[in-house]
């Protein structure tokens, strides 16, 4: 398994940032191209959120493997505001304000696994995967 | 701050957008246009995002904007040159861009809006 060192999301420099590093790593595992940009739009989904919404945080990426096959799995974590209402946030269409309502549930069709956990007044943490 | 450049062809204004954007970035283009539009007086807008290797959900909102101020200041916006990985991307998020007008490359984004504004400057003329 390889690690790379959680990168800081403070701001929407380190969103380019984490989009690059997400393309350099699922591109070294050659994950189809198609597979690449939902992978690298789902990190940038969660990384807006996490500097928008958390208040700023990191993200962790890991290298994996997932039944013989290669598998990127990304962790983003704010000690933000935290989600008050989860069922609210993961429906098709909702909105904070910042977006098209498409955040969450539509960040979860771009990838095979899709965790979410979050404490109001504690934080959120989301991890989600995609294998090849 | 960095800027993304907006080129005037004829009535029209033109933008490449070719490098990885930052949120404030892309704000900023959609200031400038809509700023760009109005001091030329230009009826079309082609915005070329063959350069870009992904769009997410606030790209999509600020393209989505750039329509909308552009169609309020009487100019049509074209989309070209969406690569068929972010197509493909962009649906499956969700967001479909409703109402934006798309032609595959810059030539037949051009010959789009140059028919529509000549049409437009028919009428009335």
């Amino acid at each position: 398994m390889a690690r790379f060192d959680p990168i800081p999301l403070r701001n929407e420099h380190d969103v380019v940032a984490a989009r690059k590093l997400v393309r350099d790593v699922s591109s070294g595992l050659r994950f189809s191209l198609v597979d690449q940009t939902k992978l690298v739009t789902a990190t940038s989904e969660l990384a807006r959120n996490t500097v928008v919404h958390g208040g700023g945080g990191s993200m962790l990426c890991e290298v994996d493997k997932r039944d013989g096959r290669d598998c990127v799995r990304l962790t983003f974590e704010d000690s933000g505001p935290g989600i008050a209402d989860m069922q609210l946030a993961m429906k098709d269409g909702w909105t904070s304000g910042s977006g098209l309502g498409m955040g969450l549930p539509g960040t979860k069709r771009l990838v095979n696994e899709f965790h979410i956990e979050s404490t109001p007044g504690k934080g959120t943490r989301v991890v989600i995967a995609r294998w090849k | 701050m960095d800027r993304i450049p907006i080129l005037r062809m004829g009535d029209c204004l033109l933008v490449t957008i070719q490098v990885d954007m930052h949120d404030r970035l892309a704000l900023a283009l959609q200031d400038d246009l809509t700023h760009k539009i109005h001091a030329s007086g230009a009826k079309g807008v082609l915005i070329d995002i063959s350069g870009l290797e992904i769009v997410d959900s606030f790209m999509g909102r600020m393209i989505a904007n750039i329509s909308a101020m552009a169609s309020v200041l009487d100019a049509r916006t074209i989309l070209v040159g969406m690569r068929p990985a972010v197509a493909i991307t962009l649906v499956e998020l969700g967001l479909e861009l409703p109402g934006i007008q798309t032609a595959l490359d810059i030539e037949r984004g051009m010959a789009l809006l140059r028919a529509r504004v000549g049409k437009v400057a028919r009428a009335d003329g």
